[in-house]
């Protein structure tokens, strides 16, 4: 793993095959920019210690044990250089044997976490996760296209991690003690860990955080606090957070356990952050969780649908079809929970949308729409307010199955149709009929506005004006 | 739609011209007041009813910053607060940041009782406000009226920025930090020392480094405005807390402003404190903070105090920068390698030759075509100490690499400083080494350097004349036209498109002109239509016997070409012959004349054969021809037919359909 970041640069030579085209391949260049790198570099530059192996935990007298455990603790808070692989090969083999250990021990064993292995646990932990990460090697890193950038001193930080897990999970584990140390300074700097592009430190910290929300209770609004900020900076600041999808898949579970009737500050979280991150570039990367959160929020309280469907209608995606599809996917998972009284309220706005996004010339976007007609509970809120869907995407759907290029979308209309017959005959023949008159008297009205609009006057006026015109610019030409 | 409105808006502002001109009229105070109220209400309209789309509410927050005029001059402006307070608090930052922008360019309208009236309170609302939009608007707010206040309400408002510089959400501390410098600039120089120091220093070690690093940029105001003897006390200690902070992004930020500092600070503490800090950051350990004090060697060592500058650079600096020549990271050698060449100067000719002249070789070796470039494009330094033949030697290898460079885009700029190199060689080594190159460029394979080696042609034929083209480059160019390869063909009509003005009428006429007539009997299409191209191209160069004997006839013939895209051209070229004619005023029509063509090339204008069908869809239908709409264009063109030309394509319209 650690070979990867510290990849030679400098005798990287180009590939015959690459100088054919002059197109390096993707890859390629990521090799060629690839650097050793980690911001943990500042702070190993003081500490230089030479370790010695201390005696193995499971051999310790009992009497002895809490005191070899703290030693430990100790010996971990050295760290070492990951990016010079050969580098004190032996220290960092005693670190991860201890590291191990000490993992193995807070898992197994019970009545090892006493009071005072508390703050030296911590220690340790602060002293090996929190760092400044270092800048993306990669200046327009893409998540779903680019590698990511792993993270070098991962062998050692993989296991102080696990040992953070068991210490938050162990039975052992006393809130009431662990408050005093894991406090909110050390949540901040654990939440801005979640910038990492390694998505395994992501992971470990998205479990850990979970359990800390879940077990320090007096540190829950903060961490909501915190996690609203570092949003509203990604979506109206920065535009770059790696760590979105994990605070979002937290969120998710976190949005579960609120009470009823939902306070105000979680309504603001809904309006004002979760809403406002569909218009992030980078949605598709955490849409999946951002939609979970969404519907979560519907399900404990039916009344805020409108806000959420009028707010995912403002933030429509106006030229991006990839976004355009998800949104439709999002608005199918709302329907599929939505009551009727709630859909009632947002029948109108929203399928004038549908009926947008049905008359795209992207067959996906249309396709993608035009699947809400297989989805029973969604079909069965269509039927019962027919009356005013139907006219709403009547003359959409009468013009797209006319002319869309594909044909996928074409007999899908056919299908739509044909369920609208069947759902209300009379109402659909109205609408058949009328179709064509009111297109015609369209055309014309149209047809009308652009002349007025073009000269504002009739046509002999307009001559009028023409011979008035050039007798003025002959007038200027003399001038 | 979002669309129209958006138009509403700037359509209300730019009629503003016609009203200021008109600002007199309304001099009469009920009418004045009649006026502003119907500005006022229209305002609220727009506001009330289109609050939810961003792009509009950023052109209604741009607009409303020029409304003052509109309603009603300068006694009326605080009618704006309203729409423009409620603009502050959005959540999209672009529009508030605007709304900020135009909030501070009508502070200045406001008389000081006004202002203390209606926007001082406006400015503590927001800074009060729940959400922590309100309070970053009102961060950018406090400056523009700190100064035209009573010293009651300014010290309220220094409370207030207190507050915000320890807000609880990072945002408005950013945005507090970011306006900490201009709010100093405006504080009375007491409360500097007793405000803002405790501020900048907390905002400094504030916990989150997005904050820190805003601090920095503050720190160079705030150094600027203290006497010399407190920056030690004051200021430094938070500078060197800055420049090793454990966060890259504010070493960053701290490398970035160095030469501000260094200026802000004066050259004592520059001495004894930044050479340090400086070495430290050249050598930091990530690659951004190093190419950012790269990036200003150049300056540092520039704004140095004279007495010993030289012994400085010499013993501290250099000894990194000859490190960052051989650095693993090509960003930092190059943004080395963009202003290396600047030492040269300021260490004079002997230090250059032993010192600087070796890491100025080894860069043009480097292994990153960027690192070359940004050398060679800053010879011009070197040029002036030492003279560039110093350097040709190793020069020439070096270009020669980047002309072959396997990327295209590396290529491409190599050759657009190859005037500038020419222009320094001189013609004799441009001859003997480089001109080879050149033509090399233009059968490259990639149409963007055949491009801009044409393009670049041009600019040496600009640089050493004529005659010069005449002897080397003009025989090689039209040689070309013989060449198998098409593409090489069409290079020669490109190069001759270039050439034709720099060269002049004489070698145009005589020596391009033929060959291009030869090549409208090319076998390949898209030859034959460049050849049409070329021909509207230099026909201004040509004298109007030329045009009239030798290219209208070839343009005639192209224009029964049995292939449809020559045929355009052609007809393209003709009526662009004719728009050339006509702009000259060789043709001395009077308007009514135009006018009667027109209604002439309208009323026939569907019987004449259509081109290109293609095209022509797309501009009428298909009903409406070509030379018709080539003479509106004309017609458009002079300024006093504009109007007339505008509704003659409304009527052409009409009567084609």
């Amino acid at each position: 793993l650690s070979s990867t970041s510290t990849m030679e640069t400098t005798n990287f030579s180009v590939p015959s095959a690459e100088k054919v085209d002059g197109f390096p391949r993707r890859s390629m260049r990521r090799a060629r920019q690839r650097r050793s790198h980690s911001s943990s570099q500042f702070r190993y530059q003081s500490s230089q210690v030479e370790l010695t192996p201390l005696p193995l935990l499971k051999d310790a007298p009992v009497a002895e044990l809490h005191d070899l455990f703290c030693k430990k603790l100790q010996q971990c808070c050295v760290l070492f250089d990951f990016l010079d692989c050969v580098a004190d090969l032996k220290g960092k083999e005693i670190k991860r044997a201890a590291l191990n250990e000490l993992v193995e021990s807070v898992a197994t064993s019970r009545g090892v976490l006493i009071e005072p292995l508390y703050p030296e646990a911590i220690k340790m932990i602060s002293v090996n996760i929190f760092r400044t990460l270092p800048p993306s090697e990669n200046p327009e890193f893409d998540p779903e296209e680019d590698e990511p950038t792993l993270e070098a001193s991962w062998p050692h930080l993989q296991l102080v991690y696990e040992f953070f897990l068991r210490f938050l999970e162990s039975p052992d584990f006393q809130p009431s003690m662990a408050k005093r140390y894991i406090d909110q300074k050390f949540v901040l700097q654990l939440l801005e860990l979640f910038d990492s592009e390694d998505p395994r430190e992501r992971e470990y910290l998205k479990t850990i955080l979970h359990r800390v929300y879940g077990k320090l209770l007096g540190l829950r609004a903060y961490i909501r606090k915190q996690i609203n900020n570092i949003f509203l900076r990604f979506i109206y600041e920065t535009e770059h957070f790696n760590g979105v999808a994990e605070l979002l898949e937290i969120l998710g579970s976190i949005i579960n356990g609120f009470a009823l009737p939902l306070k105000a500050e979680h309504k603001q979280f809904l309006v004002r952050v979760l809403i406002p991150l569909h218009t992030a570039k980078s949605l598709s990367i955490f849409h999946a969780q951002l939609a979970y959160c969404v519907v979560q929020f519907m399900e404990k309280d039916a009344t805020v649908t409108e806000f959420i469907i009028r707010g995912l209608l403002k933030y429509w995606p106006k030229t991006c079809t990839q976004k355009e599809v998800m949104f439709l996917g999002e608005i199918e998972e709302i329907l599929d929970v939505i009551e009727p009284s709630q859909f009632i309220r947002i029948q109108e706005p929203l399928f004038k949308q549908i009926a947008a996004c049905i008359s795209s010339p992207h067959f996906q976007v249309a396709e993608r729409a035009l699947y809400f007609w297989n989805n029973e509970y969604i079909l069965s809120l269509i039927e019962e307010n027919c009356q005013v869907i139907l006219p709403l995407v009547f003359a959409t759907l009468y013009r797209v199955s006319k002319e869309h290029w594909n044909q996928t979308i074409v007999s899908l209309i056919y299908n739509v149709l044909k369920t609208f017959m069947e759902m209300n005959s009379k109402l659909f023949d109205d609408l058949t009929a009328s179709y064509k008159l009111p297109a015609a008297a369209r055309l014309w009205r149209a047809d009308r506005r652009t002349l007025a609009a073009g000269s504002g006057v009739p046509i002999a006026t307009c001559l009028g004006f023409l011979f008035f015109a050039s007798s003025l610019s002959h007038h200027h030409l003399f001038l | 739609s979002s669309q129209q409105h958006q138009e509403a808006v700037h359509h209300c502002a730019s009629s503003r011209c016609g009203e200021d001109s008109h600002g007199k009229l309304y001099k009469n105070d009920t009418e004045t007041q009649l006026y502003s109220l119907k500005m006022y209400s229209i305002i609220h309209i727009f506001y009330n009813t289109i609050y939810d789309e961003d792009e509009v509410l950023l052109a209604l927050a741009e607009q409303l910053g020029n409304f003052t005029m509109l309603v009603g001059g300068p006694e009326y402006v605080h009618c704006l607060l309203p729409p423009l307070e409620s603009l502050a608090t959005v959540e999209e930052t672009v529009v508030r940041d605007k709304a900020v922008e135009s909030l501070r360019k009508i502070s200045q309208e406001h008389s000081p009782v006004d202002l203390e009236v209606h926007f001082e309170p406006l400015v503590k609302r927001l800074a009060s406000g729940d959400w922590f939009t309100s309070r970053t608007s009102a961060c950018g707010l406090f400056s523009v009226c700190y100064p035209r206040v009573s010293s009651t309400v300014k010290a309220e408002i220094r409370q207030h920025f207190r507050t915000l510089c320890s807000d609880d959400t990072p945002m408005v501390r950013r945005a507090a930090a970011s306006k900490l410098g201009e709010f100093a600039k405006v504080l009375e120089p007491e409360y500097v020392k007793s405000d803002i120091i405790s501020l900048f220093t907390a905002l400094a070690s504030d916990e989150q480094d997005s904050v820190r690093l805003l601090a920095v940029e503050a720190c160079v105001s705030i150094a600027t405005l203290l006497p010399q003897e407190d920056l030690e006390t004051l200021v430094m200690p938070t500078l060197r807390q800055a420049a090793e902070d454990k966060s890259w992004r504010v070493r960053y930020m701290v490398a970035d402003k160095f030469s501000e500092l260094q200026k802000a600070v004066g050259s004592e503490i520059t001495k004894n404190d930044l050479v340090p800090a400086f070495q430290n950051l050249l050598k930091d350990c990530e690659a951004e903070v190093r190419a950012a004090a790269a990036n200003k060697v150049k300056e540092f060592c520039e704004n140095l105090p004279e007495d010993n500058r030289e012994q400085i650079i010499m013993t501290h600096i250099l000894p990194c920068v000859k490190e960052l020549v051989s650095d693993t990271n090509q960003h930092v050698k190059s943004a080395l390698a963009s202003v290396i060449m600047g030492l040269s100067t300021i260490l004079g000719k002997d230090n250059t030759i032993e010192h600087l002249l070796p890491l100025f070789l080894a860069q043009l070796k480097d292994e990153c075509p960027e690192v070359r470039l940004n050398i060679i494009s800053n010879l011009d330094c070197v040029n002036e100490v030492i003279g560039i033949r110093q350097l040709s030697q190793s020069l020439l290898p070096a270009i020669v690499e980047l002309a072959e460079d396997a990327k295209w885009r590396v290529r491409l700029a190599i050759i657009e400083y190859m005037p500038l190199l020419a222009g320094q060689l001189g013609v004799e080594f441009f001859d003997e080494k480089l001109n080879t190159l050149c033509m090399a460029w233009l059968i490259d394979h990639v149409y963007a350097i055949r491009e801009a080696a044409t393009c670049n042609l041009m600019k040496l034929v600009e640089k050493f004349g004529a005659e010069w083209a005449q002897n080397t480059i003009v025989p090689k160019v039209l040689g070309m036209a013989n060449d198998p390869n098409y593409l090489h063909r069409m290079t020669t009509l490109f190069c001759i498109n270039a050439l034709s003005e720099a060269c002049g009428q004489e070698i145009t006429t005589k020596q391009m002109l033929p060959v291009v007539l030869k090549m409208s009997n090319d076998q390949v299409a898209n030859v034959r239509f460049n050849v049409a191209k070329s021909l509207q191209k230099i026909g201004p160069v040509l004298d109007s016997n030329a045009l009239q004997t030798e290219v209208k006839p070839v343009l005639e013939k192209l224009a029964t070409d049995s292939d449809m895209d020559v045929k355009y051209f052609a007809q393209e070229a003709i009526s662009g012959m004719f728009d050339f004619l006509l702009s000259t005023k060789l043709l001395n029509f009077n308007s009514l004349n135009f006018i009667f063509l027109l209604f002439f090339l309208c009323s026939f204008g569907p019987s004449i054969t259509i081109p290109n069908q293609r095209l022509q869809d797309g501009i009428c239908h298909g009903t409406l021809s070509n030379q018709t709409l080539k003479v509106i264009a004309c017609l458009s063109q002079l300024h006093t037919f504009t109007s007339s030309a505008a509704s003659s394509f409304v009527l052409c319209g009409k009567n084609t359909k």
